[in-house]
């Protein structure tokens, strides 16, 4: 006859250490690899965006011109934001890995404010952009710009949202160290935003037409 | 040693909190340089612009993908993935401006 008092408590209120552990065929987590081919598909999507800009750069027949209209300095200091925005991610990685769910939430926060910051700032980018006559439909240099940088300013609203997600999870206790790939991928795709940021924001303000 | 308990063994390598913080700053730091050119190459040196921020940017996409993405510690494969990508879309990028700018003549084209 079995013992029933030798069996050791249950605590359910303690995660499970490595929740994310799977056995695959690559060895590799499934979601991770995920992620990173849709990241090698997102480059493709930007890459034609991109290419659309460039090829009627400088061939732009309405006035006022992108160029006219592009105040450096107010893009750098958005720019400089995203940069920011990915250091608190990484940062909200390394805190829920080692455990710190404080400082995980408040870098979350920190992530999703700046990225905030950001879309406030194409917000008020583009509404003065409309103000001087450019517009989706002015025209090529218009239509490239503003599908370029919009469809980027949506990756980083559903990016703000996402986070905003897994805030609310930590929030609940419903996010631990156990589930930090959660933050990973999360902040994977935080990162492609900036980078994505860091081409449009040399390609399209910075080079010379 | 299995494929998972590398990718273990790799994790534990990730830069810490002040690397990041290192890593930050060199960006913040380019990303300074670079409006600093745009306004101080005028005139004859102005062809410099375009080759100096092409480094200046690929450098910061490096540093990003590397470090906060950490693909330097991670997997050989996620690094594939990723730039098989990256390089359909710049093989894209180069044939769109190699067509449409006329540096490439297409036989029996307009």
């Amino acid at each position: 006859m079995r013992s029933v008092a030798a069996a050791p408590p249950i605590t359910p209120a303690a995660p499970p250490a490595h929740t994310e552990e799977h056995r695959t065929s690559t060895g590799l987590n499934n979601r991770k690899v995920l992620m990173w081919t849709f990241l090698g598909s997102d480059c493709m999507f930007f890459g034609a965006l991109i290419a659309s800009y460039i090829v009627y750069r400088g061939k732009w027949q309405q006035t006022p011109t992108p160029n006219e209209l592009f105040d450096i300095p107010y893009t750098s200091v958005s720019a400089f934001a995203l940069l920011m925005s990915s250091l608190a991610m990484v940062l909200a990685l390394a805190a829920i890995q080692r455990g710190d769910l404080k400082r995980l939430k408040i870098w979350l926060l920190t992530t999703a404010g700046l990225g905030l910051i950001f879309i406030g700032g194409q917000i008020y980018e583009f509404t003065g952009f409309g103000a001087e006559g450019m517009n989706l439909s002015t025209g090529t240099g218009g239509t490239t710009f503003f599908v370029l940088t919009g469809f980027h300013g949506t990756h980083v609203s559903l990016g703000i949202i996402w986070l905003l997600s897994l805030y609310t999870l930590a929030r609940r206790g419903a996010l631990h160290q156990g589930r930090s790939l959660d933050v990973e991928i999360a902040g994977l795709y935080w990162h492609f935003v900036d980078i994505v940021w860091i081409i449009i924001f040399t390609v399209v303000y910075l080079l010379p037409v | 040693m299995s494929v998972v308990h590398a990718a273990d063994h790799a994790a534990e390598h990730h830069p810490g909190a002040r690397d990041y913080v290192i890593i930050a700053a060199i960006l913040t730091a380019i990303t300074a340089v670079e409006v600093a050119v745009y306004y101080i190459l005028q005139g004859p040196t102005r062809a410099l612009l375009s080759p100096v921020l092409i480094v200046l940017s690929t450098l910061k996409f490096t540093l990003v993908v590397m470090y906060y993405m950490h693909l330097k510690f991670d997997s050989r494969l996620f690094t594939t993935i990723f730039v098989f990508g990256l390089c359909v879309a710049i093989f894209m990028i180069l044939a769109f401006v190699a067509i449409f700018h006329g540096f490439l003549v297409i036989p029996g084209g307009a």
